[in-house]
Formats: C-alpha cells, sequence, structure tokens
C-alpha cells in the first residue's frame, strides 16, 4: 500500500474507497493506489462491475470518496474541485454531446468556458477539427453525428482547454471496429500534445494495443499493475498450446512426459486435455506433439498468452462474463 | 504542455465560466426564438381575450365574476385585477419551463449536465446560472403582458406606478424566485415524471396563487386565505399588485418584499441541496 503520495504523477490515487450507501452497502472501491506519469496512456482493465467508472468518477470530481486521496497535477480534487477541473478532460462512456449545438459551436463553448477569447476559441476549434478529421461536419447536430464521428468530437472537446489529464471511460463501447480503430489513432496522437491519457476498459485488445501501464483491477482493488508485455510475460510462457484428448483422463501420464520436454516451461490440466505453457523455439511444436504420441490428441491449437490469460489466471474467471 | 489558463486567477476563472454558460444559453434561446415567443405569448394573451374581450361582451358577462365588481367599486375592472395575476403567472410558468423541464432532459436523456459540471467552476455556480437565466426570461415573459395587457382587453387598464424601486425590486426577485422554484422541482422529482409536476404543482399554485382574485377578495374564506399564505405566488401577484395598480387592496410592502426573499432563500438552498445531490455520487 502506498503511504506517501507521488507528487512527480500527474493523477496521484492513494488508499482510495467509496462505499454506495444502501442495504447492503456497496463497497465499489475498496483501497485502490496508483500513480499515472506525466505523458503516459494507462488503462485500468476490469470486468463490468469492477470498480473501473467509480474510480475514473472520483477522480473527476463526479464523485467523493468515502476514504483516500485523488491528486491531479498537485490539485486534490475534494478539497478544490473547480481547481482540478481545469487540468482534467472527461469522454465519458455515453454521449454528453450539447444536442442544441453544432460540433462546432459545442467546442466553441467548452473553449469559452474554460475561460478562453472568442478569437481563441475560433482558432482552437478549427484547429481540433482539422486534427480529428472533423471539419466537414462542423456545421452537423450531434445527432446527425454517428457513433464513431460523435466519439471524436467529445474527444477534441475534451482537449480543447489543453488539460493535463484526459480521462476516458470505455471509449469503444458502441463502436464498430473500424472506428474503433480510428480513435485509438487519436488517442495515440494525444502523446505528441503532451496529454496523459487515463482510460478504462474491459476489453483486453484496446488494453494491449494502447496502454504503456495498465492495472488490473476486480472488486474494486487493484489485483496486478505492469506494461502489458510484463503481464503476458509473467504467465511464464510466449506460447499456449492446448491439447485436447479423447481420453481426458489420461492427462496427468501426459504431463509428466510434457514436462520432461526440453522449452516447456509449465503443464496443467484442462476439462479436455492439457495446456501446455512453452518458450517459442524451434521445433518445439515438434517435440511436443512427439511427446504426445499414443495418448489420443485430437486436436491442437496454439495462442499467444493475453491479457486475458492474465485475468484468467489471477482471478479465474473470464474478463467478459 | 500546460492548461490554457494557468495563470488566471480564480475569481477570472469562474467569472470567464459562468459568463461563457450564459452566451451559450444566449445563443441557443435565440436560435428557438420562435417557440420561446409562443410560449411567453400564448397564456397571457388567451387569458386576456377570454376574460377581457369576449367575457365582456357577453350580456351580463360582468356579473359573472365577483372580483370584477369589487375591482369596479374601487374604480378599475377585471382587466385592471388581472394584469399582475398574469403578469406573476408568466414569471412562473417561464422559471418552470426554462430551468426544470430543460434539467430533467439533462438528467435524463441527453446526460448533458454531466459535460456542464465539468466546467471550471463550482457545481453550485452552474445551477446559479440556470437560475439567472431564467431569470432573464421571466422578466421578458413579464414584459410581454403588457402590450398584451393593453390592446386585446375591451375596457382599458388602470394601471399607475407609483414607485418604479418597488416595481423593479419586485420584478427582478419574483423571476430569480421562479428559477429557483424551478431548479427545486427540476431537481427533487424524477426526470421521467416531470410532467407530472403541471398536475400536482403547477396548476394549483397558479390557481391558489391570488392571481385572478386579490389576496383581500378571499377574506370571506378565512382559513383559505391564511393557506395561501404559504404559496410563494401570492407574494408575486400582490407585490406586482402593489406596484402596478395599487388602488386595489394589496397586501403590505414590506411583508410582500420579505416572504418574497424568504421563498427566494429557501428555494435556492433547497434547489442547490437537490442539485448537488443528482450531480455528484
Amino acid at each position: 500500500m502506498k503511504l506517501l503520495a507521488d507528487s512527480s504523477a500527474i493523477v496521484d490515487i492513494c488508499g482510495l474507497r467509496k462505499v454506495y450507501a444502501g442495504k447492503p452497502p456497496v463497497v465499489a472501491v475498496e483501497g485502490i493506489d496508483l500513480s499515472v506519469r506525466d505523458g503516459e496512456i494507462y488503462g485500468l482493465l476490469g470486468p463490468n462491475g469492477a470498480g473501473k467508472t467509480t474510480t475514473i468518477s472520483i477522480a473527476t470530481t463526479r464523485a467523493v470518496p468515502s476514504a483516500g486521496t485523488v491528486q491531479i497535477a498537485g490539485i486534490d480534487v475534494v478539497r478544490s474541485p473547480a481547481l482540478a477541473r481545469r487540468s482534467i478532460g472527461v469522454v465519458p462512456q455515453y454521449n454528453t454531446l450539447d444536442r442544441a449545438c453544432t460540433a462546432e459551436e459545442n467546442i466553441q463553448f467548452h473553449c469559452l468556458f474554460f475561460g478562453m477569447s472568442r478569437v481563441e476559441a475560433r482558432v482552437r476549434t478549427a484547429q481540433l477539427l482539422d486534427q480529428f478529421r472533423l471539419t466537414d461536419k462542423a456545421k452537423a447536430y450531434p445527432a446527425a453525428l454517428s457513433g464513431g464521428l460523435a466519439q471524436r468530437l467529445q474527444i477534441a472537446r475534451a482537449i480543447a482547454h489543453r488539460p493535463r489529464v484526459l480521462f476516458l471511460d470505455e471509449p469503444s463501447a458502441g463502436l464498430d471496429p473500424q472506428s474503433r480503430l480510428a480513435m485509438w489513432d487519436s488517442v495515440r496522437s494525444l502523446r505528441a500534445e503532451g496529454i496523459t491519457v487515463m482510460l478504462t476498459t474491459h476489453y483486453m485488445e484496446e488494453a494491449d494495443e494502447l496502454c504503456d501501464r495498465l492495472a488490473i483491477i476486480d472488486h474494486g482493488k487493484i489485483l496486478v499493475e505492469d506494461t502489458p508485455a510484463a503481464l503476458k510475460a509473467s504467465i511464464g510462457g510466449e506460447k499456449i498450446v492446448d491439447l485436447k484428448l479423447s481420453t481426458p483422463d489420461s492427462a496427468g501420464h501426459l504431463a509428466g512426459r510434457l514436462n520432461a520436454v526440453e522449452g516447456v516451461t509449465g503443464v496443467e490440466s484442462t476439462a479436455d486435455g492439457v495446456r501446455v505453457l512453452a518458450r517459442s523455439e524451434d521445433g518445439i511444436i515438434e517435440r511436443i506433439v512427439n511427446a504426445s504420441a499414443g495418448f489420443g490428441v485430437r486436436d491442437l491449437a496454439t495462442t499467444e498468452p493475453t491479457l486475458e490469460t492474465v485475468f484468467i489466471k489471477m482471478t479465474g474467471r473470464e474478463l467478459r462474463e | 504542455m500546460s492548461t490554457a489558463t494557468p495563470a488566471m486567477g480564480r475569481r477570472m476563472s469562474y467569472t470567464r465560466a459562468f459568463l461563457g454558460l450564459m452566451v451559450r444559453d444566449l445563443y441557443v434561446l435565440r436560435r428557438e426564438i420562435w417557440p420561446f415567443a409562443i410560449r411567453v405569448g400564448m397564456n397571457p394573451l388567451l387569458f386576456l381575450f377570454v376574460f377581457t374581450y369576449i367575457m365582456p361582451h357577453m350580456s351580463g358577462g360582468a356579473a359573472l365574476n365577483p372580483t370584477a365588481q369589487m375591482a369596479g367599486n374601487a374604480g378599475a375592472n377585471f382587466s385592471t385585477v388581472l394584469l399582475p395575476g398574469l403578469m406573476a403567472v408568466a414569471i412562473m410558468f417561464s422559471g418552470i419551463a426554462a430551468v426544470a423541464l430543460p434539467l430533467a432532459q439533462e438528467f435524463g436523456v441527453t446526460r448533458e449536465i454531466d459535460d456542464r459540471v465539468m466546467c471550471p467552476l463550482p457545481i453550485e455556480a452552474v445551477a446559479i446560472e440556470k437560475i439567472v437565466f431564467s431569470a432573464l426570461q421571466s422578466m421578458i415573459a413579464a414584459a410581454v403582458v403588457f402590450p398584451l395587457a393593453y390592446y386585446v382587453p375591451s375596457t382599458p387598464v388602470y394601471a399607475h406606478v407609483s414607485n418604479w424601486w418597488f416595481l423593479a425590486v419586485v420584478l427582478v426577485v419574483a423571476s430569480l424566485l421562479s428559477g429557483a422554484l424551478g431548479l427545486a422541482i427540476g431537481t427533487a422529482v424524477n426526470p421521467k415524471q416531470i410532467g407530472l409536476i403541471f398536475g400536482v404543482v403547477v396548476m394549483p399554485i397558479t390557481f391558489l396563487g391570488c392571481v385572478y382574485y386579490p389576496w383581500a377578495a378571499l377574506g370571506s374564506i378565512r382559513w383559505l386565505q391564511i393557506a395561501v399564505l404559504f404559496n410563494p405566488i401570492v407574494y408575486m401577484s400582490e407585490g406586482l399588485r402593489a406596484a402596478l395598480t395599487p388602488s386595489l387592496g394589496h397586501m403590505n410592502e414590506a411583508r410582500v418584499l420579505a416572504m418574497l426573499c424568504f421563498f427566494l432563500g429557501l428555494l435556492t438552498w433547497l434547489g442547490l441541496k437537490g442539485f448537488r445531490r443528482r450531480v455528484v455520487s
């Protein structure tokens, strides 16, 4: 547990706890410590109900913690929420665009709210519309925009006042795969502007693709925190080979033989057969297949460890229930 | 890269954000000017048309209306009694329509409020801006009643303003009050049930708000006369009555102002509490 605030971090969360009153009371967040460094893309990966949105709500001044502190660029969000909001940009899970204003006006008014002059607002709006390829939709109303375009507009609007941190809550929700890729590109480009990004997601591909570091969160607690590569490496193998056997009872015996094969780092029993964790080496598949001769191998599948594998290993459950 | 306003003082930041919100609201109002004009014009127009044009033209129409007799005794007529009442209703309806209904939409369907409260402004100030903007609309709505009350009635309205300051203060406080009422209602009521407030809140306080009859006229129903003292609209109507048609009997001016301020404070406090409850979990 973190005892001291990390003053070099842009987002610093210490001992965060949030209990929603009720019968029975719901503990949404139970002791979360994390620090997000300047300029990085940080992810909170976890299933629905893990406490991701609650954590973001507290960090963006929309909820008050039961215990613990959150500091954004050194400002305590509970003590000085209005001041903290100057450094925060938020794209929430759902569309909060001003339906009565055009795309252009949405960004312009946002600039005015944050103290820019009319001229500055106009210039910044034109620049953002160009950057997010929304210029030809400038005069369109939000109702006429597709999900992907609306999301891009929300991101453009959220960074219009050049915040230190941008919070994205489930940015892929409701997006088709193409829009998702476009959105990922937009998020990556924010690094060039010096904007730190903190996002929540339950899609492991998103966490893997985008994040410099991520924390896996479940039941209001952080289970593990590291870079995607390090997390996947922690599985203990670079290749996972699933063997389905016609007689799964013989799995135990096969496991013993496979453990002796060079390059194999671990063997587990599964419902259908065995799962072999091995290093990526020349000839490893051949050696595994040879060692399994006579055990009635029906099917063979190879995968690489994913964040989902990490999640399953830590919790015994899948990310998407 | 630093924020756009690193050196901006707190007060400057709050002022700019507040004004920015007002600019946005004005912009949208200008875009929707015709619905606004219809909203503020329709009620007083119809009321005046029926009660001060159609009915006097009916034979024995004036006799149907006891307050018309009472007004006649004071040298005025029903149109004169109606004028301050219609202005009070215009102000009150405007507050509800400008705050409570949009809030219900913003909390419910569009969730635009989630973006609004991310302004670098205390949350309460976002709510206050809604009250202030609504007050502007209310004052326009009240002003619209004047020309209608001049042209529509078949018998002239005798309005005489002896104290312009009093009229101005009453108008401003009443307009803010209706905005605060809209905020209190909009945050207290479940967005899905906002339509109910017309039957449950707006109609009763209008009909029991001394709008179409002065408070003094309730003298014969003493229990009701006491009961309506809890209705803020009564003070709005009586205050406007004292300012515009002082020859008719009206409530004491000091009392009216005191109660208007009291209700403004109470409803603002309730509204701000409700707003915070809805917006911060």
